[in-house]
C-alpha cells in the first residue's frame, strides 16, 4: 500500500493565519494567535454564520499576507464540523475561489495540506489555500446539548475549540516546505463512548505516525517535534502507551498535542481542546511561527478525526478514527 | 505495514486505566445539598400557598408553577447551566431541571424559526420523560382499575 506521498517539488507555506475565540485566547498559547475574537458571535445572526465569518476573515488575512487576491488563488481546500460543511462553503461563496470541500473531521487541516501539496507538486495548481474551522457553539448544538442545558461533562470529554487556521501553499518562494504526506486509514478499536474521542482516535494516530515513519525510513529522533491534533491529555497518554507496547521509540518530551496545549487545566476544558480549528489554529499560530523563528527545523504534523455522527452514535456504532501526517521542514 | 500493538480487548483495558474517573463522592454531596435546597424551596412555596388559602388542588399546581418559573428564568439568565454543572442530578431531577430542559432548546433553536425550530425542538430533551411518564401513568391506571376491587 502506497500511502505516503513524497513531494519532489515541495510546496512552500507562503502565509498562515489563525483566529481563536475568547477562551482559546486566554489559554497558554494566546499570544501566538494572530486574531483573538472579543465576540464569539462576530456580529452575526447565528453561530453557524459566525463560524463562516471567522473562516472568511482568516482566509482573507492569509491571502492578504501573501499579497494575493481571492480571485488569484487556484483553489481553496477546507472543511469544518457542521453538517454539509456549511461554515466553509458559505465562506467560499464570499471568497469566490475554486473550492474543494473536505471532511476529515478534526483531521481536515492536515488532510488538506497533504492533498494541496500533492496537487501543487504535480503542477496542477500554483497556489492553494487550506482552511479548517470549528466553533464551540455550533458543535455543541449539533453533537451534544443546547448551550443553556444544565448538564455535566465527564473528565474524558473534550472542549470544541472556537478557532480557525488557514495556510497558503505556493509552488515557489521562501518559507516552510511541505515535503512528505501520509494518507489516513480509518481505524476502529471499538470505542463507543462519544465523549472519549481521544481514546477513539489514538490508534488511528499511531497508525498514521508509524506508517509515515516506516514509509519514509525515519525515526522519531529525526524530528524536532511530533505534533498530534486533538487527542487531549488522555489521548496523548494512550498514544504514548501504544508506542511503548509496540516497542517504537517515541520521546515523550517531543510529542506535543495541540488539544492538550490549547487550554490551562483551570479553564475547565476537561480532556483538552478538539475540533477542526484546534490543530489548524495551533499549527498556523504556534508551530509554524516557531519554525520561522528557527526554534524548530523538522516537524511531523498530524491531525486526527473521529468519524462519528449523532446518528451513528445513537445507533450504537463504535467511533472510527482517522489521522493524516505531513512533514514540515523549515 | 503498521499494525496496532494490541487487541480491542487489551485496548479497552488500556483506556480504562488511562481515563480518570468522575469524582463520585463530591458529586453525591453536591447533588444532595442542591437537590435538597430546591426541595426546601418548594416546601416554602407550598406553605406560602397554604397561607394564601389556595386550596388543596391549586396549592401543588401553584408550587410547581413557581418552581418552573424560577427554573426557566434562571435558564434565560444563563445561570441554570452553571448550577447544573455544579450540582448534576441535584438540579436536573427536580421540576426546575425539567423546566431547564425545555427552556434551553427553546433558546437554542430560535434561529431555526418558530415552527421547525422552537416548536419542533422544544421537547427534544423533555420528550422522552413525557412519553414514558405518560405511558407509565396509563399502565399504572389500568393496573389500578383491574385490582381496585381487592384493594378498596
Amino acid at each position: 500500500m502506497r500511502r505516503t506521498l513524497i513531494y519532489r517539488h515541495p510546496p512552500i507555506i507562503a502565509a498562515h493565519r489563525s483566529i481563536v475565540g475568547r477562551k482559546e485566547g486566554d489559554g497558554p498559547l494566546g499570544e501566538w494567535f494572530d486574531v483573538l475574537l472579543k465576540d464569539d458571535l462576530l456580529g452575526q445572526k447565528s453561530w453557524e454564520l459566525a463560524e463562516s465569518e471567522m473562516v472568511r476573515r482568516c482566509a482573507r488575512d492569509a491571502l492578504d499576507a501573501a499579497g494575493l487576491s481571492a480571485g488569484a488563488v487556484d483553489a481553496l481546500l477546507g472543511g469544518d464540523l457542521n453538517n454539509q460543511i456549511i461554515a466553509t462553503s458559505f465562506a467560499a461563496k464570499k471568497l469566490g475561489a475554486p473550492f474543494i470541500g473536505l471532511y476529515g473531521a478534526c483531521a481536515t487541516f492536515v488532510e488538506g495540506l497533504a492533498l494541496a501539496a500533492a496537487m501543487i507538486d504535480a503542477g496542477h495548481l500554483d497556489s492553494a489555500l487550506i482552511s479548517a474551522s470549528s466553533h464551540f457553539c455550533t458543535a455543541e448544538r449539533q453533537f451534544r446539548f443546547p448551550l443553556e442545558l444544565g448538564a455535566q461533562r465527564p473528565p474524558q470529554a473534550s472542549w470544541t475549540a472556537t478557532a480557525c487556521g488557514c495556510a497558503l501553499l505556493r509552488n515557489r518562494g521562501e518559507g516552510i516546505r511541505v515535503t512528505q504526506g501520509t494518507l489516513g486509514r480509518v481505524i476502529d478499536l471499538n470505542i463507543s463512548d462519544a465523549n472519549h474521542m481521544g481514546a477513539a482516535m489514538a490508534p488511528a494516530v499511531f497508525d498514521a505516525l508509524t506508517g509515515h515513519l516506516e514509509n519514509t525510513r525515519q525515526r522519531a529522533d529525526d524530528f524536532d517535534l511530533i505534533v498530534t491534533g486533538d487527542l487531549g491529555w488522555i489521548g496523548r497518554d494512550l498514544l504514548l502507551r501504544l508506542f511503548k507496547k509496540a516497542g517504537i521509540d517515541m520521546p515523550e518530551d517531543r510529542l506535543v498535542d495541540c488539544g492538550a496545549s490549547l487550554y490551562f487545566r483551570e479553564q475547565d476544558a476537561h480532556a483538552g481542546g478538539s475540533g477542526c480549528g484546534c490543530v489548524a489554529s495551533v499549527s498556523c499560530g504556534w508551530i509554524m511561527k516557531r519554525m520561522e523563528r528557527g526554534e524548530l527545523r523538522r516537524v511531523l504534523l498530524s491531525g486526527s478525526g473521529a468519524m462519528l455522527s449523532p446518528t451513528s452514535s445513537q445507533q450504537g456504532q463504535s467511533i472510527p478514527g482517522i489521522s493524516y501526517a505531513v512533514t514540515l521542514e523549515g | 505495514m503498521s499494525r496496532q500493538p494490541c487487541t480491542e480487548a487489551q485496548y479497552r483495558r488500556l483506556v480504562a486505566d488511562a481515563t480518570p474517573g468522575s469524582r463520585m463522592l463530591r458529586g453525591y454531596v453536591r447533588a444532595f445539598w442542591v437537590g435538597g435546597a430546591i426541595c426546601c424551596l418548594g416546601q416554602l412555596i407550598s406553605q406560602w400557598a397554604q397561607r394564601l388559602n389556595l386550596g388543596e388542588i391549586t396549592n401543588p399546581m401553584f408550587t410547581t408553577g413557581v418552581l418552573i418559573f424560577i427554573g426557566t428564568t434562571l435558564t434565560g439568565l444563563g445561570v441554570y447551566d452553571r448550577i447544573g454543572k455544579y450540582a448534576g442530578a441535584g438540579s436536573a431531577i427536580p421540576v426546575t431541571g425539567f423546566a431547564n430542559s425545555v427552556a434551553a432548546p427553546a433558546i437554542e433553536f430560535q434561529r431555526e424559526g418558530a415552527v421547525m425550530g422552537v416548536g419542533a425542538r422544544l421537547f427534544t430533551l423533555a420528550g422522552p420523560v413525557l412519553s414514558y411518564g405518560i405511558a407509565a401513568s396509563v399502565a399504572v391506571g389500568v393496573i389500578y382499575w383491574l385490582i381496585r376491587g381487592w384493594v378498596m
